[in-house]
């Protein structure tokens, strides 16, 4: 029995990295129990968004305080993970969507948020040449951005075992109990204890918390990308529309990268997901009637994440409040990326029984029942 | 036409000639011809120029694999030059890095 | 989507050809897709129009495939050429595209005949344009009677690369030198297989009489060549290579390289089929039972696609696919099946008795399996072995790690051309075994798909996006 660590955290994804590695910053010794390897799933394959813009108001302090962690993620992690703030621009095709933006905009001013903008037609077309004329105007998160999300995780892995935590790749948790006051996890890779347990499970994470007792109504998704053959490059910011699913993105290689929420299936319990090509084809469409002179460009792959989705469409983050010792992070819904960085430190102030300076009320387990 | 070409045609080769530009050359070809043979044919190796490096390349498999062979024909840009037959009055041209907006087969 | 149709055969060389032939012949509707313009696969390419002078300076063999084209002419039968497939689904859906038209269509059944590929030889230099595969040049011989005219040299090892230096000879064309990389040992590791070779005595025959038209023509022959480097600064100027104990540099303008075939499993891989790591030949095998069938009700593979046995095994196996499709159709009880299928099955053992021997005598040499650190092994993504290498250091674990950590892979080739060497390299920095390093998951669309025909397929889905 190894019971020399200080925290077990379930999911090698982005989220639970974090938590390692926070908590290893603060001195303590976590162990990464990872089913398969770090960053093997949605953390790793996602569209990369680093992402304020159009955030849940709930998420927004967490959204603004992960974004600065972003903008010194080198000094965070040793590398650079990729991160551009290349911008994030969301489009208004009709008058209403635009009306709808405009209020946006005036509400969040007027609650001290001033990163979203509202810019008009020609700003649009001066930021984004190539889009359909018919565009009315946008909001931009000037300073917002993209990074590359295996070369995240991998960042946050490497800087964590660094710092001195354990991360444990073909660890799926076979069962989980307290006993004598520390919780005891058995793994196809050994059994591992500690006081305290991180549910960072991701799409497996409402399994791992109902394992705990505490059910939570989640569901799973498949969330869809594509990406194209190399450009030349014609498009800066991350593009999203207001009255579509699409997210779309050039890196700096030239690929396009199609997203935004057009879905497949997804078989967590095969770790397998499979395609919709009716849905990808709708995909395609929105990217037309976006950018006409995109008709020729060539898909070369097309794939699917797996994500877990709280009906309210905001993650469960906080204590449990049925079991002693346990955190959960898990549940993004599709927007979990950006709020990486942060997470951990949320998870590592718990630990440490330090005043939580973040609004997570919002995010209870409870909030359910 | 074949300039130091590395291949020369059989004599059964009898197929109609046909015409085509490969970057502002008129070049030859015979009916039936893939565009990557006949741009071979005419003693022209390099068909691209890749978007990481900007090294050359030319034909490889000649079979729809390797995507070695991508040209823009008559304004589309990577085309499998080995998977097009040539057609009279084609007009093609080397790949040179990544591609731009182009056009699409649907806009011929 | 419309009615289903009953069969659909991709691929329309020998093993696609024969198996629309059986199940056209027992009254099944079949569509024949092709991604060629013309049919008979890349083994009888140009088969239907090549001239008779042609056909001798190609041989018996190639010459057999004519008749094969007899289905074609059945009424049962839709044959679509220049079909672009570019995804199969469990479902038993298939997408397609022919002239920048995308479609799909469900099928009761499918049999792949999806076929080979010649095995990538990376070494350093070999994407210098001028340097193509052996069997490009047989394609280019065969569809445009084009004949390398001098100055040729062929490297590597494998029937086929004798077959095309003799039959460039035959049609007077001239070969600088011929290059032969098989391993000395192999021939010994190869000998106790030979009896079995034995029993088809048409391959040693064509073998030797092979070597004796090369004799003939006096072309410069090297054995056991290594350490191969192709050099030239805007194209292949000569080939570099120790042979004998001596550096060599031949000069050449075109340089044909071959190292055997192996199955294109882009289809299988992407279905999601299981497939074994065969030592032996090197290469992936999808999992299929004696007809051909896969765990996928309904999905069959023939030909070289599910192994390599050569074109006449590829018939043999179309036959069967062909034969199972009409009996689970209910167009052939299965005692009619299983009677046409006996005398298939006998000469389909006969053909298969060839390949241990054939293959260690053939297995490529370990620098071209595991090359050196400057040799591009993605040529898309123009990924070297070296930098392969350095990302298992850093933790990579297998190939869909090694295109997160540098793309390998993730070129328009879709892993096509890489793919073999990116598992044998990470094995062995491991020090695992290929099966367990694993392949690619291959990603839809196997081929690339433009946005203007995804859009135009709009078809309404059970899956609504929010």
């Amino acid at each position: 029995m190894q019971s020399n660590y200080d925290a077990l955290i379930i999911g090698g994804g982005l989220h639970g990295l974090s938590s390692a590695l926070h908590l290893a910053r603060a001195g303590l010794k976590p162990v990464v129990l990872e089913k398969d390897y770090p960053g093997r799933h949605a953390s790793g394959v996602n569209a990369g968004g680093v992402r304020r813009l159009g955030r849940h108001k709930a998420e927004i302090p967490l959204s603004v305080a992960a974004m600065k962690l972003w903008r010194e993620i080198g000094e965070l992690t040793g590398e650079d993970c990729g991160f551009t703030p290349c911008g994030q621009v969301k489009v208004a095709e009709t008058e209403t969507e635009m009306a709808g933006q405009r209020a946006r905009v005036e509400s969040l001013v007027a609650q001290g948020h001033g990163h979203e903008e509202l810019i008009d037609a020609k700003e649009l077309r001066s930021l984004v040449p190539t889009i359909a004329p018919h565009c009315l105007g946008a909001i931009v998160c000037r300073d917002d951005g993209a990074a590359d999300p295996f070369r995240t995780a991998m960042a946050f892995a490497r800087a964590a075992r660094a710092q001195g935590a354990s991360i444990q790749d073909g660890a799926r948790v076979q069962s989980i109990e307290r006993r004598d006051g520390l919780w005891r996890a058995a793994t196809a890779q050994g059994r591992f204890a500690a006081p305290i347990l991180i549910n960072c499970a991701g799409a497996w994470g409402g399994e791992i918390a109902a394992r705990l007792g505490e059910p939570v109504p989640m569901r799973t998704q498949a969330p869809m990308l594509m990406i194209t053959e190399r450009l030349a490059p014609f498009l800066e910011p991350v593009l999203g529309a207001a009255g579509r699913a699409l997210s779309f993105k050039q890196f700096s290689n030239g690929t396009l990268m199609i997203g935004g929420g057009h879905l497949g299936r997804a078989e967590p319990a095969r770790n397998a997901t499979h395609l919709d090509f009716a849905a990808l084809s709708r995909s395609a469409q929105s990217v037309l009637a976006l950018f006409p002179a995109l008709r020729g460009l060539r898909v070369v792959r097309a794939w699917a994440g797996i994500e877990g989705v709280m009906p309210d469409g905001i993650p469960v983050i906080g204590p449990s409040e049925t079991r002693e010792g346990v955190f959960h992070v898990f549940g993004f819904c599709a927007h979990g990326f950006q709020l990486g960085p942060i997470t951990g430190q949320i998870v590592a102030a718990w630990a440490q029984k330090k005043p939580m300076n973040l609004p997570i009320a919002p995010f209870r387990i409870g909030r359910f029942a | 036409m074949p300039i130091d070409s590395p291949f020369r045609r059989l004599p059964d080769a009898q197929a109609r000639t046909l015409a085509f530009t490969f970057a502002g050359r008129e070049l030859e070809a015979r009916e039936g011809d893939s565009l990557a043979a006949a741009i071979l044919a005419a003693g022209i190796a390099t068909t691209r120029h890749t978007p990481v490096s900007g090294a050359p390349r030319g034909p490889y498999c000649m079979i729809g694999l390797c995507f070695e062979c991508l040209v823009e024909i008559d304004g589309e840009p990577n085309r499998q030059a080995c998977m097009v037959e040539v057609r009279d009055g084609m007009r093609v041209k080397a790949m040179q890095g990544a591609r731009g907006l182009g056009k699409g087969p649907a806009d011929e | 989507m419309s009615d289903p149709v009953p069969l659909i055969v991709i691929g329309a060389g020998p093993a696609g050809l024969c198996a629309a032939a059986e199940a056209t012949a027992a009254g099944v509707e079949t569509l024949l897709l092709d991604e060629q313009t013309a049919p008979g696969g890349q083994i009888y390419r140009a088969i239907g129009r090549a001239s008779p002078e042609r056909q001798a300076i190609l041989g018996s063999d190639y010459g057999r495939g004519a008749r094969l084209l007899e289905v074609l002419d059945s009424g049962c039968l839709d044959y679509r050429p220049s079909a672009s497939v570019w995804q199969v689904t469990p479902e038993r859906e298939v997408y397609f595209t022919i002239a920048g038209q995308a479609q799909s269509l469900r099928a009761e059944r499918i049999v792949l005949a999806s076929g080979a590929m010649e095995r990538p030889m990376p070494f350093p230099g070999w994407t210098l344009p001028g340097v193509m595969g052996a069997g490009a040049a047989q394609t280019l011989l065969k569809s445009s009677g084009l004949l390398p005219g001098g100055g040729a040299v062929l490297a590597g090892s494998g029937p086929l690369l004798f077959l095309v230096a003799s039959q460039i000879l035959d049609a007077g064309g001239r070969i600088a030198a011929l290059v032969e990389t098989t391993p000395r040992g192999n021939s010994m590791r190869a000998m106790p297989y030979l009896p079995a070779m034995l029993r088809m005595p048409s391959y040693l025959t064509k073998g030797a009489v092979l070597l004796a038209r090369l004799r003939r023509a006096k072309a410069p022959h090297f054995k056991g060549a290594h350490n191969l480097s192709a050099q030239g600064g805007k194209r292949i100027e000569f080939l570099r290579f120790t042979a004998g104990g001596r550096d060599h540099d031949v000069p050449c303008s075109l340089l044909l390289l071959h190292q055997g075939v192996v199955s294109n499993v882009q289809i299988t891989r992407a279905l999601g089929l299981a497939h074994d790591w065969k030592p032996l030949p090197r290469a992936w095998q999808p999992r299929l039972d004696p007809w051909g069938g896969s765990a996928l009700e309904g999905i069959a593979m023939a030909g070289d696609g599910g192994g390599i046995f050569g074109a006449r095994a590829a018939e043999l196996q179309g036959r069967l696919a062909g034969l199972d499709a009409a009996y689970r159709l209910g167009k052939l009880t299965q005692a009619a099946r299983d009677a046409k299928a006996r005398s298939v099955q006998r000469a389909l053992a006969a053909e298969r008795a060839a390949r241990p021997f054939l293959d260690r005598l053939y297995q490529p040499a370990a620098e071209f399996l595991n090359p050196a650190d400057e040799t591009l092994v993605c040529r898309c993504e123009e990924v070297t072995a070296g930098q392969i290498r350095g990302f298992v250091k850093l933790g990579c674990l297998g190939p869909n790690q090694a295109k997160s950590f540098g793309r390998a892979g993730m070129g328009p080739c879709q892993g096509r051309v890489c793919g073999l060497c990116v598992s044998e390299i990470i094995a062995r920095a491991r020090g695992a075994d290929v099966q367990d390093v694993g392949y690619f998951r291959i990603r839809p669309p196997i081929k690339p798909v433009t946005l203007a025909e995804l859009a135009a397929m709009a078809c309404a889905g059970p899956n609504d996006a929010k």
